[in-house]
């Protein structure tokens, strides 16, 4: 039996008058690629947003890996083990690619500003193996030839890598990918998709929004669908095609 | 190969500077008096503020208009600690540090109502902030006599470091060195120490976590930085050195009151961070002994300049002093709004922005 390592249940989240969430909840195995799919606005960046504390669920429980994670703040859960990347990229865009995966580690290593001012032994290993892993990881995403280009200049394919090295750097155990290949061409998403590949045999388990369908239907193991912030179906990527609940919220009743 | 002569040279440099800092009143006060020396000390002391309030604006990206509050904080704690107001002569070893603790006190007590605001609501705030602190110290003497009001506090005890006085003129040989040489020595050593902080603190953990939290706070929040101890510890850091400012002026001047801690004060430190180019240390270094010296060059040149050209003084000195100095600080803006001595990092922005407005036309 799959273990589970994040569990959701009940989550509203209201904006206003708009029911964003309703009623959702889902349960993400350990080891395996997680979809989330729906029609523009069914409320899968809300989701997202819930699942890593930039927003605060109105009601509901939230458990990961063990740990009440209801209403925790972004640190909070990041040092749980949950992080992310976002639908339109957010790197530090001034510094170097291999600074912002330093950013990365911030929440693994502990140096503080009297460490920083006194340069103790500690402070100065611990800023050495900061630096000698994110090397590594920008190596494991396959951009380490551009660790000290300023992220703004590097290429789409080039920042939406750099991001996934930076969540890396927090060393989670969720990864939730937030429409990574979004403007990619097919090579890159090939590319992209080996990279998730890799990354999940190492043991990370991965949170994937996208709307390349048929993407989503050649990773995922399991797959939720959303509309109108209500979860329609859940389950493996050909049982949720078929769906009639899902045809008809993708393509209108008409075609169910 | 190239390395070793990098080290050799950075080496050369430090010590040229070293030389230099070392032998500064000497010349000046040989050549333009002891005044110019005192200008000096200021300017010293405002690289410190300067410095301050960098990691606040120029590290963590948090505009702050009540900086100047910090420093009274820090002068007011040496002034009452150590002066005949209410009898109490602590030493300076005790005073100046309890007076950056209490500034950095302030610095999150400011901090924590802010901590949800970005940009110019946070500079309205800490504006306000600013003059709350001023206004406190102007009406603290009364029902019972804290900061005596706006007669301010006087007869403040100079440093008195084992038994030498800064105050009073150290005989040397033959040689009398005026109480301004002694404290130039005591700054300097107090500034570069301010200096090694704000360099240390810029390229560590927590230097990255502000630069993060400056480019975008929501993506710092993403990676696990937590905001609100990021940000109050940039407030609190930047208010240690203005503290210890503080502290320094009181024991130098002799004398405090509530008009030395003006709204314009804090303006004029944030101009010196922005003339000088934000978040880069030489740079705010350089803006900060430029802005204290340049209007005091001014003055002693605008007058006797008129009176050459035009045979009598057609516009007051005083006025003419702050309207080139006001020009200037426009043109520089205009031409130069990176600054004098901007960061890599910092030049790459504006350059990138300069693109970014040629490319829409």
């Amino acid at each position: 039996m799959a273990e589970a390592l994040l569990k959701i249940e009940g989550i509203h989240k209201r904006f206003g008058g708009l029911h964003a969430l309703n009623n959702v909840g889902l349960t993400i195995n350990k080891g395996e690629v997680y979809g989330l799919i729906g029609p523009n606005g069914a409320g899968k960046t809300t989701l997202f947003n819930v699942l890593t504390g930039l927003y605060q669920p109105d009601e509901g429980t939230f458990t990961f890996n063990g740990r009440d994670l209801f209403r925790a703040k972004p640190h909070v859960v990041v040092s749980a083990g949950i992080a992310r990347t976002f639908q339109n990229i957010r790197l530090f865009a001034e510094m170097t690619a291999l600074e912002n995966v330093m950013v990365g580690r911030h929440i693994r290593s502990k140096a503080g500003a009297l460490g920083a001012v006194l340069r103790n032994k500690g402070t100065m290993e611990e800023e050495r193996s900061i630096r000698s892993k994110a090397m590594e990881l920008l190596a494991y995403v396959g951009i380490a030839d551009v660790a000290e280009e300023r992220a703004r200049n590097l290429s789409y394919g080039h920042q939406r890598r750099l991001e996934i090295a930076r969540a890396l750097a927090t060393e989670p155990m969720l990864l939730a990918l937030d429409e990574p290949a979004a403007g990619m061409n097919p090579r890159e998403t090939d590319e992209l998709k080996g990279l998730m590949h890799k990354i999940r045999d190492g043991g990370v388990t991965i949170l994937l929004i996208e709307h390349d369908v048929k993407l989503m239907m050649d990773l995922c193991d399991r797959i939720a669908v959303l509309d109108y912030g209500k979860k329609i179906a859940e389950g493996v990527p050909e049982v949720v095609r078929k769906d009639p609940k899902v045809i008809e919220a993708y393509l209108g009743a008409a075609h169910a | 190969m190239t390395k070793a002569l990098d080290t050799n040279k950075k080496v050369g440099l430090f010590l040229i500077a070293a030389v230099v800092l070392a032998v500064l009143p000497f010349i000046v006060g040989n050549t333009l008096g002891n005044s110019w020396i005192r200008i000096i000390d200021f300017a010293l002391l405002y690289v410190m503020l300067a410095l301050g309030l960098n990691i606040v604006v120029g590290f963590a990206g948090l505009l702050d208009l009540g900086f100047i509050a910090f420093y009274a904080v820090g002068a007011y704690t040496y002034a009452l600690l150590g002066s005949p107001h209410f009898g109490l002569h602590l030493p300076f070893y005790i005073t100046i540090p309890l007076g950056a603790l209490f500034a950095a006190l302030f610095g999150i007590l400011l901090g924590t109502p802010v901590l949800r605001l970005k940009g110019d609501y946070l500079a309205i705030v800490t504006l306000g902030f600013g003059e709350i602190i001023r206004i406190f110290m102007n009406n603290l003497n009364a029902p019972v006599n804290i900061t005596n009001g706006p007669q301010g506090i006087n007869l403040i005890d100079p440093i008195n470091v084992g038994g030498l006085s800064l105050g009073k003129a150290l005989q040397v040989g033959g040689t009398s060195l005026n109480s301004v040489y002694l404290y130039y020595y005591m700054f300097l050593a107090l500034t570069v120490l301010v200096v090694i902080m704000a360099w240390r603190l810029q390229h560590s953990r927590i230097g990255r976590a502000w630069v993060a939290l400056r480019e975008d706070d929501i993506a710092a929040a993403a990676m696990g930085i937590n905001i609100r101890n990021i940000k109050l510890l940039a407030f609190a850091l930047g208010a240690l050195s203005g503290g210890v400012a503080g502290g320094l002026f009181a024991s130098f001047q002799g004398f405090i009151s509530p008009e030395s801690f003006g709204l314009l004060e804090s303006i004029m430190i944030l101009a010196m961070i922005v003339l000088g180019g934000m978040g880069h240390i030489p740079g705010v270094i350089l803006g900060a002994v430029v802005l204290t010296i340049a209007p005091e060059v001014l003055r002693d040149v605008i007058g006797p300049l008129q009176m050459k050209t035009f045979g009598r003084m057609l516009i007051d000195p005083e006025n003419a002093r702050m309207l080139l100095f006001g020009l200037a600080l426009v043109v520089m803006m205009l031409v130069r709004p990176e600054g004098m001595w901007p960061s890599k990092r910092r030049k790459a922005e504006f350059e990138d922005a300069k693109e970014a407005a040629a490319q829409k036309g």
